[in-house]
């Protein structure tokens, strides 16, 4: 009986360091996270930040170079290259985002049903994601964007159509692998039935990936945005948006090389704060 | 004999490309009664085992089969923290098997499940504070595991080297707590395990099995002093003796 109570005391347990704690130990994590915070801030601040409006034009003062007055210049109509960059972050942002939350849901939902079930269900999705993936992105992408019309309805569908697979094909290795651990095994001897071991027991398991996977999608979705907008094809002028300011400043590349640059730079910015925090979150949940 | 619980009848399993894994294998338990299944590695012990409560690896097939089971299995696994959601606190896994078991309300089912605790000498602080599988000891783990069985209410528990894993003074723990509920409870008990000594105390009777077939069976205490079947003779042969026991008669 003595025996018994030695080992019912609780194991002393390294107190779980502090959300703040691991993030500063991961400096991906941390840098990522400040530079996505600091395009967020300028972003929602937009209006505070910059003195002109981004669609307010001075023909008086076309092409400018930087100066104190205009930041970093004029545009080919006088508007304000600075403000234009940081009302077209709020535009793209807000539909990269979007855009990522029904193939976010849809794709792991039915990586982990492909997973967990196998069998025809995995089959199936299997056989959707294969073909689909056939396909370069980028010509289903200029495909649906021209038959639902510019702007940013295309780019919605689009990802519904296609964004889900990244997911789906991730997740399902990664249930199909938690599905032959034990414990899958005893929730379903004790009972539990499939759809709560899914949502309650699977889920949690599998969503770190998936956030990371976000990231990086999310990475690649910012770009197809920009890529529209620089054919043409996706947001439509006089809503700024870094792809229309790029094609936009290309005739001027000789003489006004910022109005392409300046942009580029910020999808660039855009692309490495997001691989950061996907890498910095890929590590805090490796090292748990 | 009191009437079988479990019969299981000509169990055969092979894999897909035909390859026999166990063959013919029969036995049959009475309620309450608890029977031994040794054998070494890869004599299809747990597959037997794991074929009764329809948890086969993919890939392997019963063959034939005739498994009657008159009352509800549980299983206890080899690996405790395996066998435990690691994202998910132990007593929540706990009260979330008792609720789908005993068909009881949320609040009602932490109640049920704060008594399992303490009929497994789980330390009273985890009423407090739930904690995740991996802040508890293997042979916490275990207890947890034990408690989410028994939650089933089960009339047959299927053991499936429930101390293999474990430390050696934690394996004695948890073989007194197994023999002490089903003292109280009265389930009938399948016990796989490669460990004589365990079956000697734990069991009845026993299949000795090698290469998918039960060689030898019979009570245990006549089986274990009395073996025929050479494979036997080696198994219990092979069990190193305490040198210091040595010298003393045998039983």
């Amino acid at each position: 009986m003595k025996s018994i109570q030695l080992d019912t005391q609780l194991q002393e347990n390294r107190k779980g360091k502090s959300l703040l704690k691991k993030v500063l130990n991961t400096p991906p994590l941390l840098w990522g996270g400040m530079m996505f915070a600091l395009l967020i801030g300028v972003a929602v601040f937009a209006p505070v930040i910059s003195p002109y409006q981004p669609s307010h034009q001075n023909l008086f003062a076309i092409l400018q170079p930087p100066s104190t007055k205009h930041w970093l210049g004029t545009d080919q109509l006088g508007r304000d290259l600075f403000t234009r960059v940081i009302y077209a972050a709020r535009t793209d942002l807000s539909i990269m985002v979007l855009a990522e939350v029904i193939p976010f849901c849809t794709g792991v939902f039915l990586g982990m049903l492909a997973g967990y079930y196998g069998k025809w269900i995995d089959t199936l999705i299997t056989l959707i994601t294969d073909t689909l993936i056939a396909f370069p992105f980028y010509l289903i992408v200029i495909i649906v964007a021209f038959a639902s019309g510019a702007g940013q309805k295309g780019i919605y569908i689009t990802f519904i159509l296609v964004g889900w697979i990244v997911y789906a094909r991730v997740i399902k290795g990664l249930s199909a692998s938690f599905r032959k651990q034990e414990w899958i095994a005893a929730a379903q001897t004790l009972g539990i039935p499939g759809v709560k071991i899914i949502l309650r027991h699977l889920l949690p398991n599998v969503l770190p990936q998936a956030v990371v996977v976000l990231m990086t999608d999310m990475v690649g979705l910012l770009v197809a945005i920009v890529t529209l907008g620089y054919l043409g094809i996706g947001i439509a002028p006089p809503t700024p948006d870094w792809g229309t300011m790029i094609s936009d400043g290309q005739s001027f590349i000789a003489t006004a090389w910022w109005l392409s640059a300046v942009p580029g730079c910020a999808v660039v910015y855009t692309g490495i704060a997001l691989s950061l925090v996907g890498d910095g979150l890929a590590d805090i949940w490796r090292r748990k | 004999m009191m009437a079988p619980i479990l019969e299981v009848e000509k169990l055969s399993l092979a894999t897909r490309s035909k390859k026999k894994l166990v063959s013919n294998v029969s036995f049959t338990i009475g309620r309450g009664e608890s029977m031994g299944l040794v054998g070494e590695s890869g004599s299809g012990k747990s597959l037997t085992l794991r074929s009764i409560i329809g948890l086969l690896p993919p890939g392997i097939e019963q063959v034939s089969a005739n498994i009657r089971c008159s009352g509800r299995c549980a299983m206890i696994f080899q690996d405790p923290i395996g066998a435990l959601d690691p994202l998910c606190p132990v007593v929540g896994q706990l009260a979330e098997v008792v609720a789908y078991n005993q068909k009881v309300s949320r609040k009602a089912s932490r109640k049920i499940a704060f008594e399992l605790l303490d009929m497994l000498g789980l330390p009273a602080s985890l009423k407090q504070k739930d904690r995740y599988p991996h802040q508890l000891s293997g042979g916490q783990c275990q207890r947890i595991v034990i408690a989410m069985a028994l939650a089933c209410k089960p009339d047959i528990l299927l053991c499936d080297e429930p101390t293999t894993a474990l430390d050696v003074t934690v394996q004695h723990q948890i073989l007194e707590i197994i023999t002490r509920l089903q003292k109280e409870l009265g389930f009938a008990m399948v016990f796989v395990t490669h460990n004589l000594a365990i079956v000697s105390s734990m069991c009845s009777r026993l299949c000795v099995m090698k290469e998918g077939q039960i060689i030898e069976r019979g009570d245990t205490l006549t089986l274990l002093q009395n073996p025929q079947n050479p494979y036997t003779q080696r198994l219990i042969s092979s069990v190193l003796p305490v040198p210091d026991f040595e010298r003393r008669p045998v039983l």
